[in-house]
């Protein structure tokens, strides 16, 4: 497991340090500081909004159908979140909602969305974190898993085309790798040297399934080498080291050098989805990893690198808290769209 | 005790298994977490690792290899964990499995089960109903249950039959509808149409979830003086044609009620049938009720306001009755 910050190339490269791959990136510490606070902010912003769905809002039945959340896994979304640009195009999976708030989706939109109203990113016609905004460069999933593989490759594809030297993020699951879309769609993007970063949380389990059971390799980064495509196994929660194999893999992908897998080592904190508990899982395990979560690690690290203070996490926090309560109470007030909006869409002329 | 129809096609499954050593299942999470909708709880435990195959998350695969034990004579019994994601396992069927026999006298007997059908707020990826992917594709059998006793009847006859057969489960069924099931061992045959109603004033020619919303309209157009007949298909392909002509020749009306959306769907078919076989004995027109053509949408006011129901069929009922 994960424990320490074990940061090892993929079978095509050395394993290395990471701090020795990216000099440049060994900023200065006030930078640092500053994406440390950050990082945090938009971690506990996800375990909060998601805390408020799952254990709140949809025990009350105010949000029905399926409810994924990331818990546990923040710092895969916040680290390469944050390593990407603005121009960049992002692909999220089902457990990467901080993504959205990263790219200034409000999280009175998000619980609109859960809340299937019109204030929602879909206006109540699809539910929960299957929502996309074009002009932030979000991209919706759908449901089948691995789906945004071929589709973030041709985005990628897209960007060569066009001699831009922007990047096409794509998140996705260790059981999403098992799918012929994954390999269809990486194969394309690197033969085209697309300019494409894959990003896997592998958090061991995809639904009831256990890794054992979804793949033979020992790692997701081990397939990697099969499309001749570099790769990282990175502890997926520690949201710095995300962070800086995250830019990496960027600035491979901008110099034209292809696609970049980075495998995020992680846990799922939770059941597959708001209804199931879990009971497959060893209970040791969910304590074993809650000893490694990624909000508190960063609280501590920001501590003991003196890039803030305790009162100032805690305004964090607060912050959050308030602006959540927020959120919710404009959410619910947002109607339901109306019935007469049904057909409306279904094309564009 | 009744059983509710998840119980039933779960009974259904076990008993085949029990009797064919060569029946066996494969699918997404089947195993220690008994699917999704927990349609298999309890088989791992019987069974063993051998017989119930918890796969990666590999639709393609699980069709595909499905195939190609049923070549070595071996009855495989695919889970797609919602009917949804069957499209990722799409070529494998309508090009692989569907075209096997008349090709090369090679069949493909092989069940791919798929949970399928709205109404539970699931979206536009978990709500589908969408049998008319595969009513258009020669060489598949097309059979979707409605009632606890039929699903367990059609699972040992799909479980039996020689032709490769998706059978679609509604989710919205699985704990929401039960019968008392006969006795002993028992069968339905795949390709024919059960009179779910008596009626003899219009035939409402439905399946799946809608013969309990067609059941829902026919009792309260009772009260206005309109006997309703109702039929479950019960199966697509093969279609019992004569079961839907003889119900109509009786009524002389008829209504094709189905949850997929309307273009393209089934119900065209049937209306087409209809016509062109039973058209000196109609009374009026050959409606149909079906799911607007749009996607299924999550929230809870244009799921309803998308899916088809009683209040919507007693309208076209009366208007027919009128007629
Ligand atoms: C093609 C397809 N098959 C099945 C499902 C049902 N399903 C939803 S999420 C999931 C597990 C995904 O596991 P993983 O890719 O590891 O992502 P995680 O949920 O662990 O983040 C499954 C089987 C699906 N969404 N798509
Ligand atoms: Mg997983």
């Amino acid at each position: 497991m994960g424990q320490q910050v074990t940061v090892i190339a993929g079978n095509t490269m050395p394993a290395v340090k990471l701090q020795e791959l990216n000099p440049e990136q060994v900023a200065e510490s006030h930078e640092r500081a500053d994406l440390a606070r950050r990082s945090l902010y938009y971690m506990a912003l996800m375990r909060e909004v998601e805390e408020r769905i799952e254990r709140r809002l949809y025990r009350q039945g105010k949000v029905v159908g399926g409810v994924y959340v990331g818990r546990g896994q923040e710092a895969i979304p916040v680290g390469s979140g944050l390593a990407a640009r603005p121009s960049d195009m992002l692909f999220p999976s089902h457990r990467d909602l901080a993504l959205y708030f990263i790219r200034g989706v409000a999280p009175r939109q998000v619980f609109a969305q859960y809340m299937g109203r019109a204030g929602g990113l879909t206006r109540g016609r699809d539910g929960n974190m299957h929502m996309g905004d074009l002009d932030r460069k979000l991209v919706a999933i759908i449901s089948a898993m691995a789906a945004s593989i071929p589709v973030a490759a041709g985005a990628a594809m897209a960007i060569k085309y066009q001699g831009r030297d922007d990047v096409a993020w794509v998140w996705f699951g260790d059981g999403a790798t098992s799918r012929g879309d994954w390999h269809e769609g990486i194969n394309l993007a690197t033969v085209r040297k697309a300019p494409l970063v894959l990003i896997c949380n592998n958090n061991q389990y995809a639904y009831s399934t256990p890794l054992s059971k979804q793949m033979a390799c020992r790692n997701v980064a081990d397939r990697a080498p099969g499309y001749g495509m570099p790769s990282v196994i990175v502890d997926g929660n520690d949201v710095l080291a995300v962070h800086d194999a995250a830019v990496k893999a960027a600035a491979h992908a901008r110099a034209g050098l292809g696609p970049y897998l980075i495998e995020c080592k992680t846990f799922r904190m939770t059941g597959h989805s708001a209804h199931d508990p879990a009971d497959y899982v060893p209970k040791h395990l969910f304590e074993e990893w809650s000893e490694l979560c990624p909000i508190r690690r960063m609280e501590k690290r920001i501590l003991d690198q003196g890039w803030g203070s305790s009162a100032e996490i805690e305004e964090i926090h607060a912050r959050i808290r308030r602006e959540t309560d927020e959120a919710i109470e404009w959410a619910q007030n947002s109607p339901y769209p109306d019935a007469s909006e049904l057909l409306d869409g279904v094309y564009g002329s | 005790m009744p059983s509710t129809y998840v119980e039933a096609i779960r009974e259904g499954i076990r008993e085949e298994m029990e009797r064919d050593a060569n029946v066996f299942l494969l699918g997404e999470d089947i195993g220690i977490y008994g699917g999704a909708f927990k349609v298999t709880a309890g088989m791992l435990e019987q069974f063993g690792e051998r017989r119930v195959v918890d796969t990666p998350i590999s639709e393609s695969a699980i069709v595909g290899a499905a195939i190609g034990a049923s070549f070595m004579g071996l009855r495989p019994v695919a889970e797609i964990q919602f009917a949804d994601f069957i499209s990722c396992g799409f070529d494998q069927i309508v090009n692989y499995a569907a075209k096997c026999r008349y090709r090369w006298n090679a069949p493909a007997p092989i069940v791919v089960r798929a949970p399928c059908g709205g109404g539970i707020h699931g979206g536009p990826f978990h709500s589908q109903q969408n049998e008319a992917w595969f009513t258009h594709t020669p060489g598949l059998k097309v059979v979707l249950p409605a009632t606890a006793r039929d699903a367990k009847g059609l699972i040992k006859s799909a479980i039996r039959d020689n032709d490769p057969v998706i059978f679609f489960e509604h989710k919205a069924l699985y704990r929401r509808v039960k019968d008392e099931l006969p006795e002993g061992e028992y069968t339905v045959p795949i390709g024919k149409a059960n009179v779910f109603r008596e009626g003899k004033h219009i035939s409402v020619i439905t399946y799946s979830a809608m013969v309990h919303v067609a059941a829902e309209a026919a009792g309260r157009m009772e009260k206005e003086g309109v006997s309703v007949e109702i039929i479950d298909l019960r199966t697509l392909t093969p279609l019992d044609e004569e079961t839907i002509l003889a119900s109509v020749r009786k009524t002389s009306k008829a209504i094709v009620l189905h949850e997929a959306n309307l273009t393209g769907g089934f119900g065209g078919e049937i209306a087409a049938r209809i016509t062109e076989k039973a058209f000196e004995d109609l009374d009026g027109p050959v409606l149909r009720l079906a799911a607007p053509d749009t996607p299924v949408p999550y929230c809870p006011p244009l799921e309803e306001a998308y899916l088809p129901n009683a209040d919507k069929l007693v309208e076209k009922l009366r208007w027919l009755a009128r007629y």
